[in-house]
């Protein structure tokens, strides 16, 4: 151990005891278990914001344990500033997972629980492993509660989504572990990520080892093509299952492009940059398309979650530290507010047993707390300047107008659409004539749900008005990522950086109108 | 050939294991039936110090009766490993025959007997002393697989299991036999001297090494070898599949490695290509024909035809690999993946044989329908074993797997591990089934009687073991891998 306190070991760990407790544990005290579980994870998480060093570009809060001595593989943590606020994150949202499933599941709510709490335990270990097998060993591990998450407790065609869900990401993810092994034998035998991450590999090893990574993240982002999985998931699995779905799952596709593919495979994720662009911005304007036919508000959801996850990609392949940075502000505010919005929906499904927008007309009057939040969310998610979702998505363009000016003027196009459907959602759902037969079930939201989506509105304008504390913590270690991978423009990228976000004028770079407090 | 009566030392857990099989088949006809849970007893207690022993001659290896028998740590891994099957089979065996009123005392007997042979196996270093071992194996397994003497099923499988074991136990031993002549010995090391620096362009050491490839490869059941396989598992009370489907093969496998790296070593570029197909054809026929499976015991008989294609993977990279540690890498992966199958198979096995419906077997997949909601810690056991042999860490399975390509990558044969690693996700599909069916189908009201489950303190330390083992070595391999980095066999 190199570190004196074990922060992500407990991070980890606390949610899987806690599953176990919940086995023993009365009926009656299942859900305040797990409730306190997850806010003692968040607790346990908050003081890494502050500890954390943004001046460092390194990994920080390390752990190394060997785990198995031959071949060399070790118990190994660590956060750099992009796995931080993802982590953060993770705990943020799951006491929020906990009290919406309060009383919409009501049968076997003790493994319902159990498997939110492992399920949080491997994400974070997704997060914050530095060993390539260790990342492996909690990437599939999430594969089995996740499928059981939507499987049982999900809706009237779960078990089709739950398998389809499940081969889709484990036939991504096999290819993932054959490049490991590859990776393992090129680059000095050793699974470390960091030293990975620095080692040369031959540049036509690096085109095979791309596409087999690509395999494992493009399903999970999911990056068009391979997104056919993500509707079926979302719309049917239980409100909890669909925002860790969205908010954290989808992350991880994003997350492994950035601590995976770029940096060690630099040569190869250039040559593929082009195409990479051309995927994310076929997936933002198809995504929003398809979500502006969508009648069921879950599934409209999901497919505005394909176009954002677009954004993601397209900025992570533009090799500048606004795209970057963009997109991994982007994974952010997208698990904050596709969160809210899944659980805005649980919320009203709860009530009125329908998912469809025709049946949940005109909420305002009976519901108006219930409106005014789902409208927070709704804005937040077409990127309305002041709420987070500007921010990544407005460095993301910035980052691609850099690369290219089509590509930048194509995936405009998307938040133009986000705009149509998602206001064309809110004037049915919040503004629409109510339907008289829901009436009596639509009461306004109690205590507990306030207190699910309250949090989330704070941080949507928390990040939206002032995003630099996020930003100052990934800057060194987004650098590190660029400095591996030398392209021409990044040069210009980086000298426009400081100007970008601390002037609202730039010089020879497009100005970006930061929002300032 | 010189004797010592060190050399009966050497081999003293096989005479135990012998001797309590004879007293076992000496005590049946004079004990009244309430009395015959001591045979089960009496056998477990063998087989625990038997295990002493094995691991006490770990660290010394030695051979026995002018070099026949060999006890050096290899032999030792898989002797433990099969004593260890063998007390599990016994304590499973021994809830599941009064279930399925099998009161035959001598069953213990035939356990212990087929165990002897399995151990005569892995520690031989004569061709002809591993042949007796395999028949010594297989005459008590045909019994075994006939025991349920009022189920037409298991007739069929004892008679298909005799008719084909026989035949191919002809193949070995023609196999042997033109090695004879080929080599003028039957002497692992001896037929390796006179072989190094031969090709197969000599047609008697070619036609040898497909025989004995074809007959080890009916023993192991890989496809195209495999045809016995399902209808044998299927028929055999449920305790004797789980002990053929572990034990038989980790045997033949002891044996097979055995034979080809110490023995026919020089001839692996060779003798690789041919398992390579074998493999192949494993790996796809195993895994699609698994999909298609209405009975469990008969999807769990093609799932371990696929997984003997895994340990293959092993056997292949072993050959083709030019480096030493390659090569050992190879067999070790194959050893670990065998071991950490056991505990996997044995604890599946365990479950379908605690299922009952009525008084039979509760074996169609059909009837695990809600077993989540009525046996909440049986379903979860049971989702254990099947993501671990699906390969999904952290379980023993993952480890298994993970060893295996590792071997095949560092071959240089990683297209094989991509193949491999697809069919894995392909085999997810059956496992994940058995899932799906106990937690998210609903029992139809409908059907009469709902399969229960048989309980008994020695089922459960069974189930135990199994779990403990998958879970453990799935979190925390590094002694097994030892264990079986110690003990591998090195080409010769």
């Amino acid at each position: 151990m190199t570190h004196s306190f074990p922060w992500l070991t407990l991070l980890i760990v606390l949610p899987l005891a806690g599953a176990v407790a919940l086995c023993f544990a009365k009926e009656t005290s299942v859900r305040l278990i797990a409730l306190g579980t997850a806010a003692a994870d968040l607790l346990l998480s908050l003081p890494l914001w502050w500890l954390f060093d943004s001046s460092s570009g390194g990994m920080q809060f390390n752990e190394t344990a060997l785990w198995i001595s031959t071949p060399p593989i070790h118990y190994r943590l660590g956060l750099d500033g992009i796995s931080l606020p993802l982590v953060l994150m993770t705990t943020m949202l799951m006491p929020l997972c906990v009290l919406i499933s309060w009383r919409s599941i009501d049968q076997r709510i003790r493994s319902f629980m159990a498997m939110l709490l492992v399920m949080e335990g491997a994400m974070i270990g997704v997060f914050a492993a530095l060993d390539f097998v260790l990342f492996y060993v909690f990437w599939e591990a999430m594969l089995i509660p996740m499928y059981l998450l939507i499987g049982v407790w999900g809706g009237p065609n779960r078990i089709y989504a739950a398998v389809k869900f499940f081969l889709y990401t484990l036939v991504g993810s096999v290819l993932l572990l054959v490049a490991i092994l590859v990776l393992y034998f090129q680059s000095g035998h050793t699974f470390d990520i960091v030293q990975l991450s620095q080692a040369a590999v031959p540049a036509s090893l690096q085109f095979w080892l791309f596409l087999a990574f690509f395999a494992a993240f493009a399903v999970k982002v999911p990056m068009f093509p391979f997104h056919t999985w993500l509707p079926d998931a979302h719309v049917e699995a239980p409100t909890a299952g669909s925002v860790i779905l969205a908010s954290v799952l989808l992350k991880m596709g994003g997350y492994g492009f950035v601590r995976f593919s770029l940096p060690m495979l630099p040569d190869a994720s250039m040559a593929f940059a082009p195409l990479m662009i051309t995927l994310s911005i076929v997936a933002i304007i198809y995504g929003a398309y398809m979500a502006l036919a969508q009648a069921d508000l879950k599934k409209l959801i999901a497919y505005s979650s394909v176009s954002h996850m677009g954004f993601v990609t397209l900025g992570l392949f533009t090799f500048n530290i606004q795209g970057i940075e963009g997109a991994v502000m982007q994974m952010v505010n997208h698990g904050i507010t596709t969160g809210g919005l899944f659980l805005c929906v649980g919320v009203i499904y709860e009530r009125t047993h329908s998912r469809q927008i025709a049946d949940n007309t005109g909420l305002t009057t009976p519901m108006p707390r219930y409106a005014t939040l789902l409208v927070i969310f709704a804005l937040s998610s077409l990127g309305l300047p002041g709420t987070n979702s500007f921010v990544g998505e407005f460095m993301v363009l910035a980052g691609t107008f850099i690369w290219s000016k089509l590509a930048t003027a194509l995936a405009s196009l998307g938040i133009i659409l986000a705009a149509a459907y998602m206001l064309w959602m809110i004037q049915r759902v919040a503004f629409g004539l109510p339907s008289p037969h829901m009436l009596p079930a639509l009461r306004d939201l109690d205590r507990r749900e306030m207190a699910t989506l309250i949090p989330l509105v704070v941080l949507v304008f928390l990040i939206g008005i002032f995003p630099n504390p996020i930003l100052t913590r990934m800057h060194a270690s987004v650098n590190q990522v660029l400095a591996r991978t030398s392209v021409p423009t990044a040069a210009t990228a980086m000298r426009a950086d400081d100007q970008l976000l601390t002037a609202p004028t730039g010089g020879d770079s497009p100005a970006m109108e930061t929002p300032r407090p | 050939m010189t004797f010592s009566p060190g050399d009966l030392f050497l081999i003293l857990p096989e005479l135990l294991v012998i001797t309590a099989a004879c007293l076992v088949l000496v005590l049946d006809p004079v004990l009244s039936s309430s009395q015959k849970d001591g045979l089960a007893w009496l056998s477990l207690g063998t087989l625990a110090i038997c295990m002493g022993l094995i691991a006490s001659q770990m660290d010394h290896a030695a051979s026995a009766f002018g070099g026949i028998v060999i006890i050096d740590a290899y032999a030792c891994f898989w002797r433990l490993l099969l004593c260890f099957v063998a007390g599990l089979t016994v304590l499973l065996s021994h809830t599941y025959l009064r279930e399925e009123r099998l009161y035959f005392g001598e069953y213990y007997g035939f356990v212990l007997l087929s165990l002897s042979g399995m151990m005569v196996m892995v520690s031989a270093a004569d061709l002809l002393t591993i042949y007796l071992g395999t028949e010594l194996m297989s005459l008590s397994l045909y019994v075994m697989a006939g025991l349920k003497r009022s189920a037409p099923r298991s007739l069929e499988a004892s008679a298909k299991y005799f008719v084909l074991g026989a035949f191919s136990s002809g193949i070995l031993l023609y196999g042997i036999s033109l090695l004879y002549g080929a080599t003028g010995s039957t002497r692992l090391p001896a037929i390796a001297a006179a072989i190094a620096g031969r090709s197969l362009d000599d047609p008697l050491l070619l036609a040898a090494t497909v025989l004995l490839a074809v007959g080890f490869g009916f023993k192991l059941a890989v496809v195209p070898f495999h045809m016995w396989t399902p209808d044998v598992y299927q028929g055999a009370p449920t305790s004797v599949t789980a002990f053929m489907a572990v034990a038989s093969k980790a045997a033949s496998f002891g044996a097979f490695l055995r034979v080809f790296v110490e023995g026919l070593g020089s001839l692996k570029a060779n003798w690789s290509a041919i398992f390579l197909l074998l493999c192949i054809a494993t790996l796809v026929l195993g895994n699609i024909v698994a999909l298609v499976q209405t009975n469990i015991k008969r999807m769990l008989a093609y799932s371990s035809i696929a997984h003997a294609g895994y340990a293959l993977i092993g056997v292949v990279a072993a050959g083709v690999a030019g480096t030493q540690t390659g090569e050992t890498n190879g067999i070790t992966a194959v050893m670990l993946y065998l071991a950490l199958y056991a505990f996997m198979t044995f604890g599946a096995f365990t479950i379908v044989a605690m299922l009952r419906k009525g008084g039979l077997d509760g074996d169609e997949i059909e009837d695990f329908t809600g077993l989540a909601a009525r046996h909440p810690l049986a379903a979860l056991l049971m989702l254990v074993f099947m993501v671990s042999l699906a390969g999904i860490p952290p379980t023993a399975g993952f480890i298994g797997k993970f060893y295996v390509f590792m071997a095949a990558v560092e071959a240089g044969l990683t297209w094989l591990a991509v193949l491999a690693l697809v069919f894995a996700a392909i085999s997810a599909y059956y496992y994940l089934r058995i899932i799906m069916v106990m937690y998210m189908r609903e029992p139809d009201p409908l059907t009469a009687a709902s399969p229960r489950l048989i309980m008994s303190p020695a089922l459960s330390i069974v189930l135990a073991c199994a779990v403990a083992g998958v879970v453990f070595f799935g979190l925390y391999p590094g002694p097994l891998v030892n264990l079986a980095g110690h003990a591998v066999l090195t080409f010769k």
